[in-house]
């Protein structure tokens, strides 16, 4: 694919593994709290980071149905692993919020404060997977930030707030998972030339040394590599950006699993289909494929007072379909059958996500095939409701990545 | 499927957001504060609030739309707006208490606020029913989202060919807004058919469900604009009736219930196949919605 | 012969006779007598022989049963087009409920013992009345089933 930002990847830089560090210097120099990632407790999180060496250098993810672990990898890469167990929506779409503070006024109320009133956090978002930034796209239609949004919606305040004031550091994906399927979904593993929403793209090149090649692909992207230190870094050559290129492909290549292309039709036409019961018989409806999830967004809203019954609080709290309550209205709950439940999650995924919102709700991250704990796997879920035995992911144990086996 | 695969960076305008809003002028989630001017008991689980905004502004609102209503730190609850669209200096919300948060609300007193967000969702198109003769099927506390569509069919009679109401509740006792029924019962302009699922003593209306109201006919069925509202499984059957009538599915509508905890469409909880039912409803036309209407807990 | 006559048009513009032929109808109507009831008045008893079948032409009335604490309890209301008294023509002919005219009610009431012998000699004539009452029956079961749900309720539909 020719590169159509000419003028950018002009001023695409070439940094060394310590010139990470005067990028996320920059960053913090212009004011945002930078997250990436960094190991915690056997597993990759997406925290605060102060510098490259909080990064998890050498280390990578093993994961298949029901299974995620890290182990080491020679190479020292600072970003090879797939998806990490938690999504960056938590920076963007926090698991819980105040939405608004009141005071008893006697006979009423009076709102002192509500969420679009405080400033947000600026956010610089470093190593984002391009799976994640496509999961960012998709919530930034849910919250509506898109000028394709529904007109009835306005913006949320508080994803607005986080996602406007956020700076997007890019990654093209360097491993993939055997959970990985976002080639077959059109989302990865190379971040799409036009940056796909972020503000710098990146990629690490380990092979012939190890080295980041970051290209900009905003304004502000332009002007915070415009604002690294005289010296960091050197202009791109051809071999470097060749050896950038290649890495999405072998990841590409690594790809095993696949979901069905024609999974909206596949899941709107079988909705009555029996495979949902022996689905629901083994799901748990633990809710864990929806907390990982990178789109899932689905909150509840949560009034409540304080002891002296003088103060009220409004709280959005991060809800699943999988609860019982989920569909409660006066009488009962609409969904009592796990099926029901398992059914509503991976049907708005694959099939009235597209009737929304004109795309796939999922991104082919992997992630709630690794940690549902009985190993759910919609893609598998998929080609059995299209009557087929899912021989396309029979090798789903071996390991993808291009380094070796488990 | 071609959009399988469409990556949303294939439109990369949608990523860049459009000017930031006023800070916390348009906040969806901040309610505004209502004055409880009546409070009327309608049945006996049954009320009615009379409801005047403290900022002096109305709400206007079309009929079939419904508000989120909030008691002072024990919640919210969506409910239909019941009074009449022409008068939105009044606020009338009619419910039942089932709920924390309507059982608290039936406890308020005249004098105390309440906070409301809205109005919100879709509405039923009285316009579309110009010409036609206008049935309005309603059941239980169903009569409620209808009454503001009964008065502005009324206010505007001469645009509709017959009117009908047909209401089906539990019992004589169960009857909502009973006053009004008989009013527009003793007009020569429209008819208004009450049955209920059961009845003793002095009760000399039909017994039986409100299906068998729509087998009696009255209307040209080719010709009809049928609105629907009640619980779920009355509304199926209704619907069943009204097409063994000959009316067209495309001519009628129906108001959904599903749990709302934001009504503007990000909270996800009220999905009904693709629908977000606080926005893309609570009103459906019946043809756009009948292939995912009888698929069981959806 | 004029009052045969005259029956045979009601019958004949009756919805549950809708497309009976001119014979038949006659061989109905040879059964049938105009009834009228004034309003409270009963028009059978819950557990009496069941020996008529009402047309309704005109007026309400209501199925009901007698519950102590409750007084009446109305089941359903018919009224014309309506037909009333099926028990006549099932085993063991015995009616279910009470029958209480709500308002002046007019009928054609056909005996049941002579639309019975009837459709013992022409198994033809049975057919074809009898599967208007089985459908007749299957509205009726399907309506009370919906009562049965007590949908109004807040808890409605769950039993």
């Amino acid at each position: 694919m020719s590169d159509p930002a000419t003028p950018q990847s002009a001023r695409a830089v070439m940094l060394d593994v310590p010139g990470l560090d005067a990028l996320i210097a920059a960053l913090a120099g212009a004011g945002f709290t930078v997250i990436g990632p960094r190991l915690r407790e056997q597993a990759i999180v997406l925290e605060p980071i102060e510098g490259r060496a909080d990064l998890p250098a050498g280390w990578r993810d093993v994961q298949s149905p029901g299974h995620y672990r890290l182990e080491e990898r020679a190479d020292g890469a600072l970003f090879g692993f797939a998806s990490p167990p938690h999504a960056w929506k938590r920076h963007l779409h926090p698991p819980e919020v105040r939405l608004m503070r009141a005071r008893s006024t006697g006979s009423g109320f009076e709102v002192t404060d509500s969420a679009g009133d405080h400033a947000p956090p600026r956010l610089a978002l470093l190593g984002v997977k391009p799976c994640d930034l496509a999961a960012i796209a998709a919530q930034d239609q849910v919250f509506g930030l898109t000028p394709d949004a529904p007109e009835a919606s306005r913006p949320d305040p508080t994803y607005a707030g986080r996602r406007r004031a956020a700076f997007i550091v890019a990654l093209d994906c360097g491993h993939a998972a055997a959970t990985c399927f976002c080639d077959s979904m059109g989302t990865g593993p190379a971040v799409p030339a036009d940056g796909g929403g972020a503000d710098l793209v990146m990629s690490e090149i380990v092979e012939g040394g190890h080295r980041f090649l970051v290209r900009p692909a905003s304004p502000a992207g332009a002007r915070l590599l415009d604002s690294l230190p005289e010296g960091t870094g050197r202009p791109p050559e051809a071999a470097d950006r060749a050896a950038a290129a290649a890495v999405p492909e072998a990841t590409r290549a690594a790809q095993r699993r696949r979901l069905d292309p024609d999974h909206r039709r596949i899941v709107a036409d079988n909705l009555d289909h029996p495979h949902w019961s022996r689905v629901g018989e083994r799901c748990l409806a633990c809710a864990n494929c929806t907390m990982v999830c990178p789109t899932c967004f689905c909150a509840t809203v949560e009034d409540s007072t304080d002891l002296t019954g003088d103060i009220a609080e409004r709280w959005r709290r991060w809800d699943s379909c999988f609860t019982m309550d989920f569909s409660y209205i006066h009488g009962g709950s609409i969904r009592i059958e796990t099926a029901s439940r398992y059914r509503q999650w991976m049907s708005h995924k694959l099939s009235s996500w597209y009737e929304q919102f004109g795309r796939s709700g999922c991104t082919g991250c992997g992630r709630c095939i690794a940690w549902c704990p009985v190993g759910i796997d919609l893609t598998e879920e998929t080609a059995r409701l299209a009557g087929r035995a899912p021989a396309q992911n029979a090798a789903k144990q071996d390991s993808a990545t291009p380094t070796g086996g488990e | 499927m071609a959009e399988a695969s469409t990556h949303p960076a294939a439109n990369p305008a949608a990523l860049r957001a459009p000017e930031p809003p006023a800070r916390g002028a348009a906040d969806p989630m901040r309610p505004r504060r209502f004055r409880i001017a009546r409070l009327r008991r309608e049945l006996a689980d049954t009320f009615t609030l009379e409801l005047e905004p403290l900022d002096g502004a109305g709400m206007h609102f079309k009929p079939g739309q419904f508000n989120m209503l909030y008691v002072f730190g024990v919640g919210e609850v969506p409910i239909s707006i019941s009074g009449d669209p022409a008068d939105p200096s009044v606020l009338v919300h009619t419910t039942r208490a089932v709920g924390t948060v309507t059982n608290a609300m039936n406890r308020l007193k005249a004098g105390q606020s309440i906070g409301i967000r809205g109005p919100f969702g879709t509405h039923w198109p009285a316009e579309a029913a110009h010409g036609d003769d206008v049935l309005i099927v309603a059941g239980g506390i169903g009569l409620a989202p209808l009454r503001p569509l009964i008065h502005t069919v009324l206010a505007e009679r001469d645009r509709f060919g017959k009117v009908l109401i047909l209401y089906g509740a539990r019992t004589p006792e169960d009857i909502l807004f009973t006053r009004e029924l008989k009013a527009w019962r003793g007009r020569f302009d429209m008819s208004v058919h009450v049955t209920v699922d059961r009845a003793t003593g002095a009760w000399n209306g039909h017994v039986g469900v409100v299906t068998r109201l729509i087998k009696m006919g009255g209307f040209d069925p080719g010709n009809t604009s049928a609105f629907v509202c009640g619980p779920e499984a009355m509304m199926r059957f209704c619907l069943t009736a009204l097409a063994e009538k000959g009316v067209r599915e495309e001519r009628m509508f129906i108001s959904m219930e599903r749990n709302m905890k934001c009504a503007v469409g990000v909270c996800g909880h009220c999905q009904w196949g693709g629908h977000f039912v606080c926005r893309d409803g609570p009103v459906f036309r019946f043809d756009k919605v009948a292939d995912i209407f009888r698929v069981w807990e959806l | 012969m004029v009052q045969v006559e005259g029956l045979e048009t009601l019958l004949e513009n009756h919805p549950f006779f809708e497309g009976f032929d001119a014979d038949t109808l006659a061989l109905l109507a040879g059964c049938g007598v105009n009834e009228r009831f004034g309003p409270g008045d009963y028009v059978f008893h819950e557990g009496s022989d069941a020996d008529k079948v009402y047309i309704v032409r005109h007026g309400t009335v209501s199925i009901e049963a007698k519950v102590p604490g409750l007084d009446r309890v109305s089941l359903q209301t018919l009224q014309e087009d309506d037909v009333l008294g099926w028990s006549s023509l099932v085993t063991p002919y015995r009616y279910t409920f009470d029958a209480r005219a709500v308002s002046l009610l007019r009928v054609v009431s056909l005996d049941a013992a002579c639309l019975r012998k009837k459709f013992e000699a022409d198994h033809e004539l049975g057919y074809l009345v009898l599967n208007r009452v089985v459908a007749m029956m299957a509205e009726r079961l399907q309506a009370a089933r919906l009562q049965m749900l007590d949908l109004y309720q807040p808890k409605g539909g769950q039993m």
